[in-house]
């Protein structure tokens, strides 16, 4: 029997991890997968290239799977997600600058990102009264958890993201630059870009977005609902060989190779030892060297977290109905839901009792009553800065 | 072939030598508005000050995600834009992707309007690669032809050959283990660099 062929691409980031892995260690050669990794410069490439069928799955930004499916400016392509490639593994890094001017503002414990966002509001209003340009900030693409945790944080403290702020895309490559040159004040990234810029001494970072949501779904492995259906065998040996690969990436033991692995030229291509502290969770978050640790910075596939949660797809959903990119809908709702498929997960790696420790929502947002999936019309109005549906 | 020369059409792609053919191709077919963009940075900034009609980019290029972010903002675009006019149409995305091409159009503009820029657009990125791989072949051809002539070189320093007797041998070898003459120059050049 020979071999079945499957094209996938993906973006160089930590977060591909469980793909690559399950690639370079044989994971799916051992599942009969003969997979080819495509490595991609920008994720419209990697949405394009799923939907006309040039991949067969895809690394994909999670909210980029919920809006192909709901058609948001794009095709519209229903995608199915077997498998979360990881929660969280994103930090906001701002400028030294911005940094001593927040700190300055900060009234209490600036690790508290309600601290840190009410601190930004008194830097935006004194900005304005004395006409200042509005403070940038860059995020990865519209329809990314990078821009939502950012328009989160910043909206808890009183600041508009579409009126005291400017918000713009920048491809990740180019965020340190940007910072350097001054076209932005902030970003808010993955790995390596944050660390990048703390080791060249021009950004601080600020938070790690596991403060703002302590579960927030970042990357799927995304495939199209048809080709899933006309293929439910080989989705299932791919979603296997990836929940091996996670296993693999999370014992610690393995944490130099699997680095390794993923610094190779043709993968991600930088530094092992940075991939490492992304990790490890572990960063060094200032130019004095200062360093940070959390348990929850990346998490791959320790406590639950490869298997995808519909609630994080409806709080995805619920961002875009709050920022006008989307109507809201019940059906919409659902839809967007059913983008995440715990049963396919279950069907193809048994079924798994969900860790006690997890927070009880499934999300943990640092501000707000507890998010209700089945309910979001009570989150939206709980929050008084949003936009109104897209005409 | 009337293109419609109302049209204003900015080419973003950072290789000048492809921008130009591409150029060039739709000035020829009558598009006579073309701008091209090399520089990323602040590329939102200078797309709103040109206000084309339709943006063709380059898909190895990362700021094609910056782009996206024009449907979103479109309070500060004059007018809204679309990737592809409709979606019934795949085989022409399939080809320009497969090309590696991209194009963003204004929304409203008819898909028959559309479609003589993208065609054009499709044949000359073809038209570069298929001259990028050209250039390539000759560039390694040059190679081989540079490592032969070093090879031949220490062959007859070390065994007092001509050139015509130093080329001999080495194809016959080439011709005995089934190698290309370029492999069995490497290895003398490489056993030579040993034997130092």
């Amino acid at each position: 029997m020979t071999d079945t062929p499957l094209r996938i691409g993906f973006i160089p980031l930590v977060d591909a991890a469980a793909l690559i892995v399950a690639v370079d260690k044989g994971f799916t050669a051992a599942e009969g997968l003969d997979v080819t990794l495509a490595r991609e410069v920008s994720w419209s490439n990697v949405r394009d290239k799923l939907n006309i069928g040039l991949f067969d799955a895809a690394h994909l930004l999670a909210p980029v799977a919920i809006a192909s499916t709901l058609g948001l400016s794009q095709v519209k392509v229903p995608i199915v997600a077997s498998f979360n490639l990881g929660l969280n593994g994103n930090a906001i890094t701002v400028s030294p600058a911005l940094h001593a001017a927040i700190m300055a503002e900060a009234d209490g414990d600036p690790a508290n990102p309600m601290v840190t966002a009410k601190a930004l509001a008194r830097v935006v209003a004194a900005r304005r009264k004395s006409g200042a340009d509005p403070l940038t900030f860059g995020m990865t693409f519209p329809f990314s958890t990078h821009n939502y945790q950012l328009r989160f944080w910043m909206a808890a403290g009183g600041v508009d993201p579409d009126e005291d702020v400017r918000l713009v895309v920048l491809p990740p490559p180019y965020m340190v630059e940007s910072l350097v040159n001054g076209h932005v004040d902030a970003f808010c990234v993955g790995a390596p870009w944050n660390s990048v810029a703390v080791d060249l001494g021009v950004g601080h970072i600020l938070h790690f977005v596991s403060d703002i949501l302590e579960r927030a779904a970042e990357k799927v492995l995304a495939v199209r609902e048809k080709w899933s259906l006309e293929h439910p065998e080989v989705l299932a040996k791919l979603t296997r060989a990836h929940g091996r690969a996670a296993d693999f990436i999370e014992n610690p033991a393995n944490r130099g190779e699997v680095s390794r692995i993923l610094g190779a030229p043709e993968r991600i291509g930088v530094d092992p030892e940075v991939i490492q502290r992304t990790l490890d969770g572990r960063l060094k978050i200032s130019p004095d060297g200062t360093f940070r640790e959390s348990g929850r910075y990346l998490l791959v596939g320790r406590e639950g977290a490869a298997r995808p949660d519909p609630v994080q797809a409806a709080w995805l959903y619920a961002q875009m109905v709050r920022w006008g990119q989307a109507a809201y809908s019940q059906e919409a709702l659902e839809t967007a839901r059913k983008v995440f498929r715990p049963d396919l997960y279950d069907a193809a790696l048994g079924a798994s009792a969900r860790p006690a420790h997890i927070v009880r929502d499934g999300v943990g947002a640092f501000d707000g009553a507890p998010f209700d999936p089945a309910n979001i019309a009570a989150h939206l109005a709980s929050v008084t800065i949003k936009r109104p549906p897209p005409k | 072939m009337v293109a419609d020369s109302s049209f204003k059409i900015v080419i973003v792609d950072e290789s000048p030598i492809r921008a130009a053919i591409l150029k060039e191709g739709l000035r020829d077919a009558g598009f006579a508005s073309v701008e091209h963009i090399s520089e990323m940075h602040n590329l939102l900034a200078r797309i709103y000050r040109i206000d084309p009609d339709v943006i063709l980019i380059d898909l190895e290029n990362p700021s094609r995600d910056v782009l996206e972010q024009m449907f979103q903002v479109s309070r500060v675009v004059r007018r809204p834009i679309a990737m592809f006019v409709d979606q019934s149409d795949a085989s022409s995305i399939q080809d320009a992707v497969e090309a590696g091409v991209s194009a963003y159009i204004v929304d409203g503009l008819k898909k028959e309007r559309i479609k003589p820029v993208l065609d054009l657009c499709i044949s000359r990125f073809n038209a570069f690669a298929k001259l990028q791989d050209e250039l390539d072949r000759t560039k390694s051809a040059l190679e081989d032809r540079k490592i032969l002539d070093r090879a031949k070189g220490l062959l007859m320093k070390a065994k007092g050959l001509t050139e015509e007797e130093a080329y001999v041998l080495i194809r016959s070898t080439a011709m005995r283990e089934k190698k290309k003459i370029g492999e069995i120059a490497q290895s003398i050049i490489t056993a030579a660099e040993l034997l130092k």
